[in-house]
């Protein structure tokens, strides 16, 4: 049974066959559309690696079965940087360390998009922690993740009246 | 994950006539039913999606001051709700203290109620295991029984339910509401879920075809608002399953508990509430030596089902721990570890 749906994927409205109703969304993503930065590292929901944002929220991807996500709108790693302008988040990933491998650091970037957008944690580097456990880093960059979630933000509080494109999509 | 059908249904009795087929299975996040799929585990020919069915997802008040919980409201929606939060502050707790904010985000309410146990021998395909293959035996006995019952099993089946939504909401009376091909039924969640007897293949009281429409907490339920909380013991701080847990609200009246509420997660096939425990704790102090009394009635039929004694002193500790807690009044904002035990950390202290 072959069908299509419709996906807007960092800003592109976009038809897309679904041969087999088994893809999940990270590996439409991944296979179907070459959007390689969500990446698979357990496949089962217990990593984070796979961290999209659907419709603003964020989700694991290995766990989203595509064609039940017909009319949604996806934002992956790709979308974030305005052309060579980065996202806040992805600024203060560089600035504090947030990464050594870089394996996990799209969701964890696309997660603390999603964290900051959520506004659970206030400026409480503990909540910031707990929002983010849904993200491994097997290289334990996590006391730079922390600060760079921290930091981006209170970036992104000071900007907030103009939105950028990753924070409009 | 073998190939299957998808349908898409666009209303309640549309889902219930789809779902009523042999092989099918409701869709709603599929956090739980895809992950399973893919390792075998769950074998459904036909996938539900119920997801677009219209006004499941609502968190609604209702005139009698009880609230009706949408099949489909997000954990995260509800955990977040501020009115339900306020109401019912440990059902957020106990939602906040699962899985991770991603999880949380997809996972829907009555697809928690549903999820199916972690037993690791329920999950590999090529261990024996009475739940998935009815007949086959039970590999977790003798085995790795961290994590299993220590209550109300059989030797059938030692398994647990993972749910920490479900253990308040067992404590607050809350029914589910059921929508089959012969009309809508509303069912305690307390006998929702089913013991192992000798058939744990039979999870709940679903019948073919039956989808759950709404999860309903009484007018009652909110009486425990500002004495209610939810503690989880886990191997991580975080997005970790429960050892045990405990969910205890009471209320109290002149220095005395008018009522109490006591149930254990992670204990039983089903959220365990010890009505035997509330019983003693009415009428009494709030003190330590009431809260013993109780924690000793919840556990007074605990057994281990292999190598997991030590769950049961840890669920005696845990409970009195709650209602502890519970008596010093819910806190204004919920802690920034939910249901955690250990003390709010220093900075950095654990990364
Ligand atoms: C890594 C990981 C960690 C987790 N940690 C925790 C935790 O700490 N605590 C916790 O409580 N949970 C935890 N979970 C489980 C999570 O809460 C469940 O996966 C989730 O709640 C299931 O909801 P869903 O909407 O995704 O359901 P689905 O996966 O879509 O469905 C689950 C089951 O429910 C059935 N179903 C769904 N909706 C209905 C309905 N309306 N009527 C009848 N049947 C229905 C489906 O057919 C399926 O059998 C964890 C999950 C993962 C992957
Ligand atoms: S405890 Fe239950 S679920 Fe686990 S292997 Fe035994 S029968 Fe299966
Ligand atoms: S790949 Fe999705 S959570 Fe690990
Ligand atoms: S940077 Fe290597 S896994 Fe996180």
């Amino acid at each position: 049974m072959s069908f299509d749906i419709v996906l807007t994927v960092n800003g592109t409205r976009r038809t897309i066959p679904i041969p087999d109703p088994r893809v999940t969304l990270l590996d439409l993503l991944r296979e179907s559309l070459h959007l390689t930065g969500a990446k698979k590292g357990c496949d089962r929901g217990q990593c984070g690696a796979c961290t999209v944002l659907v419709d603003g929220r964020r989700i694991n991807s290995c766990l989203a079965l595509a064609a039940s996500l017909d009319g949604a709108e996806i934002l992956t790693i790709e979308g974030l940087a305005e052309g060579d302008r980065l996202h806040p988040v992805q600024e203060a990933f560089i600035t504090h360390d947030g990464f050594q491998c870089g394996f996990c650091t799209p969701g964890q970037i696309m997660s603390a998009v999603g964290l900051i957008r959520e506004a659970q944690a206030g400026d409480d580097p503990e909540r910031v922690r707990e929002a983010m456990s849904g993200n491994l880093c097997r290289c334990g960059a996590y006391a730079g993740i922390t600060e760079a979630v921290l930091e981006a933000q209170k970036a992104l509080s000071q900007n907030a009246p103009t939105t950028r494109q990753g924070e409009a999509a | 994950m073998i190939p299957f059908e998808y349908v898409r249904a666009t209303d309640v009795a549309g889902a219930v006539a789809a779902g009523a087929a042999p092989g099918a299975a409701y869709l709603a996040a599929g956090t739980n039913l895809l992950d399973l799929m893919k390792g075998g585990v769950a074998r459904p020919t036909r996938l539900v999606d119920i997801t677009r069915l219209p006004g499941l997802a609502a968190v609604e008040r209702r005139d009698d001051g009880g609230v009706r919980i949408g099949a489909l409201a997000r954990n995260s929606d509800l955990a977040h709700d501020p009115a339900f939060a306020e109401a019912y502050p440990a059902v957020a707790e106990a939602l906040l203290s699962g899985a991770s904010a991603q999880l949380r985000n997809a996972a829907t309410a009555a697809g928690n109620v549903m999820q199916r146990t972690r037993c690791a021998y329920f999950t590999d395909p090529g261990s024996a295991c009475n739940k998935r293959r009815p007949g086959s035996g039970c590999d977790a006995i003798g085995g790795e029984t961290r994590l299993h019952a220590i209550l109300g099993w059989s030797e059938a089946c030692i398994a647990t339910h993972p749910s920490d939504f479900c253990v308040p909401l067992v404590a607050l009376d809350a029914g589910v509401e059921i929508a089959g091909p012969a009309g809508t039924r509303l069912v305690p969640l307390e006998s929702f879920h089913r013991l192992p007897g000798t058939t744990p293949e039979r999870e709940t009281v679903l019948e073919p075809g039956e989808l759950i429409t709404a999860l309903v907490l009484p007018p009652e339920a909110a009486a425990f608002a500002g004495h209610s909380r939810y503690l989880k013991v886990r191997d991580r701080t975080s997005y970790a399953f429960a050892v045990v847990s405990a969910a205890a609200a009471l209320r109290l009246e002149g220095g005395r508990i008018a009522e109490a509420r006591l149930a254990l997660g992670g204990v039983a096939l089903k959220p365990w509430r010890s009505r035997d425990a509330e019983g003693l704790l009415a009428g009494r102090a709030p003190d330590a030596a009431a809260f013993r009394e109780a924690a000793d009635a919840a556990l007074a039929g605990a057994r281990p089902s292999g190598d997991n004694a030590f769950k049961i002193e840890l669920s005696r500790r845990l409970a009195v721990r709650a209602l502890t807690a519970a008596a010093a009044g819910t806190p204004a904002r919920l802690p920034a570890l939910p249901g955690s035990v250990l003390a709010p950390a220093p900075e950095a202290a654990h990364v």
